[in-house]
């Protein structure tokens, strides 16, 4: 195989700042907190890091979904990056991390810090319209333009169509998507940084309110404040760090139409990201049944279905049965999933919890929600772009 | 619903919502490759050919899926209502999206649907109700 950027880049620190709901520290004290925090987890000083990166930039707009820059990072940190990036096309949380592989493999930087921060949390206390859909503006453009007029306000409702036409297709229930709520809440227990962590039983789902039919309460993910920061290094710079390198072993990416409002398929399944999970198998001599662990994306619990299939890991149509009574999917299950809680417990990191989660489970440090010997895990992110990635672990 | 959120009228996209002045509904086509697409864009996605212009379709096709929306997100959304993606039936997997106008216990996937227009102002918003026929 040939030599692809991501064999000669590791992931060597990474952390988070306290999450709040909401947080009393700005966006950019929570960021300083989980970069300086990771560079030091690495082995590194902050003079050491000469890339700096985000998803998905600074914007006004989405109540606190974009509230800090790179440039802003950069000068709070302290450093001088060579080279910097703010990835926001697509919704690909990840694209900030490929492209950091890519410059590292490149030689345009060394050690790259990449940042995720939100303060929806702070937004939403100020306004609990600031993150819907239909934005400030008097009338509504672009993607949002075809569902915002009909009501359609959340992504839940967009996400409320792929279920209901799963369920028809393939017969699935709403105890069977509970166990996606239910396992979240029961990992999140053992994590001190999780929003949730009062016990969730699967009658408890069963009674909670629809939101968007068949998506209830506790399908949702629920908006944050804080910050994850990754450190990102040359395999070379690696070895010598404070932590086992955790090798990148394979990425894939995709983005489809529904960025656009152009939807493919029938809507039981996400097309796009099974173009990625495509690209990331055949970026690696693993298969699914590798993973000692698998942090899957779920901004709505019907996220995980449909990445479990974009991945492989399950056949289309068998993620239902797949993770019915949580057995397989527990701790101690055939594939741990989503073991820090995911984002419907542990809070709306957009994909950088289940990063950071697969850190903690491949050093080690899960505590009591460690899983066992884990040295693989397959990551995904996105639920209208989409990025896959394995970490794994000498 | 008395507090919509209407879409701005864009070059790409102002035939479609203007559509419904004259009882029509009109998807973009392409007059080379005959391909339907929705959102319409500058160009034909399929084959580039830049012949694209809307074209009056039946208003018919069927529920490709459907969600029961119960959150009041903004202060006057009535709810519950019903958000649908439509498959309209010129072509597979031309998808618009909608609210169906029916009882919530009656909607169901597959349902057959035919257009009907609500106007607000410049915009003819297309919506869909079952189709008896």
């Amino acid at each position: 195989m040939t030599l692809l950027p991501e064999k000669l880049t590791c992931i060597t620190g990474a952390a988070q700042s306290e999450v709040g709901r909401p947080s009393k520290r700005t966006a950019l004290q929570l960021t300083a907190d989980a970069c300086l925090a990771a560079i030091a987890d690495a082995g590194l000083s902050p003079g050491d890091i000469d890339g700096i990166a985000t998803y998905p930039g600074k914007s006004s707009e989405g109540g606190g979904i974009a509230p800090v820059s790179p440039s802003e990072a950069a000068a709070v940190l302290g450093i001088e990056p060579r080279w910097i990036l703010a990835s926001a096309e697509g919704f690909s949380h990840m694209a900030p991390i490929f492209n950091a592989v890519t410059a590292i493999a490149c030689g345009l930087a060394r050690h790259v810090v990449v940042f995720r921060s939100v303060a929806q949390a702070q937004a939403r206390a100020v306004s609990r319209a600031s993150t819907l859909m239909s934005g400030a503006r008097e009338r509504v453009d672009g993607n949002n333009a075809w569902t915002v007029p009909y009501g359609a306000l959340s992504p839940i409702n967009t996400f409320a169509l792929y279920a209901q036409a799963y369920f028809a297709k393939y017969g699935a229930t709403e105890a069977q998507l509970g166990a996606i709520a239910v396992n979240s809440r029961a990992n999140a227990a053992h994590n001190a940084n999780a929003i949730y962590r009062k016990p969730l039983t699967l009658d408890d789902y069963l009674a909670s309110r629809v939101i968007s039919s068949p998506l209830r309460l506790f399908d949702c993910d629920s908006h944050i404040d804080g910050s994850t920061a990754i450190v990102l290094s040359h395999r070379d710079a690696a070895k010598d760090l404070r932590n086992p390198p955790l090798h990148i072993e394979a990425m894939g990416m995709a983005v489809g139409g529904l960025w656009v409002g152009r939807h493919e398929g029938d809507f039981t399944s996400l097309p796009a990201a099974h173009r990625a999970g495509r690209m990331l198998w055949e970026r690696t001599d693993l298969a699914p049944p590798d993973m000692d662990c698998a942090q899957i994306y779920d901004g709505f619990s019907i996220h995980v279905w449909m990445w479990m299939e974009a991945l492989g890991l399950v056949p289309p149509g068998e993620a239902c049965r797949f993770v019915e009574g949580g057995t397989r999917i527990a701790l101690d299950g055939e594939l741990p999933l989503n073991t820090g809680g995911g984002q419907l417990s542990a809070g709306r990191f957009h994909g950088y919890g289940h990063i950071h989660e697969a850190t903690v489970q491949l050093w080690g440090r899960g505590s009591e929600r460690q899983v066992r010997d884990a040295k693989t895990c397959v990551i995904s992110n996105g639920g209208y772009g989409y990025g896959a990635m394995i970490l794994r672990r000498d | 619903m008395t507090q919509r959120k209407l879409p701005k009228l864009e070059p790409e996209t102002a035939a479609y919502w203007t559509s419904g002045a004259d009882g029509a509904l009109r998807i973009q086509r392409c007059a080379d490759c005959g391909t339907y697409q929705h959102p319409p864009f500058p160009h034909c996605s399929t084959c580039h050919g830049e012949s694209v212009s809307p074209e009056v379709v039946s208003g018919k096709g069927h529920l490709a899926s459907f969600t029961i929306n119960y959150e009041p997100w903004l202060p006057g959304l009535p709810v519950p209502f019903v958000f649908g993606v439509v498959e309209l039936a010129e072509q597979v997997q031309l998808y618009v999206f909608t609210n169906v106008l029916a009882e919530i216990d009656a909607v169901r996937v597959g349902m057959p649907l035919t257009v009907q227009f609500e106007q607000h102002g410049d915009v003819w918003l297309p919506m869909f109700r079952e189709d008896a026929a």
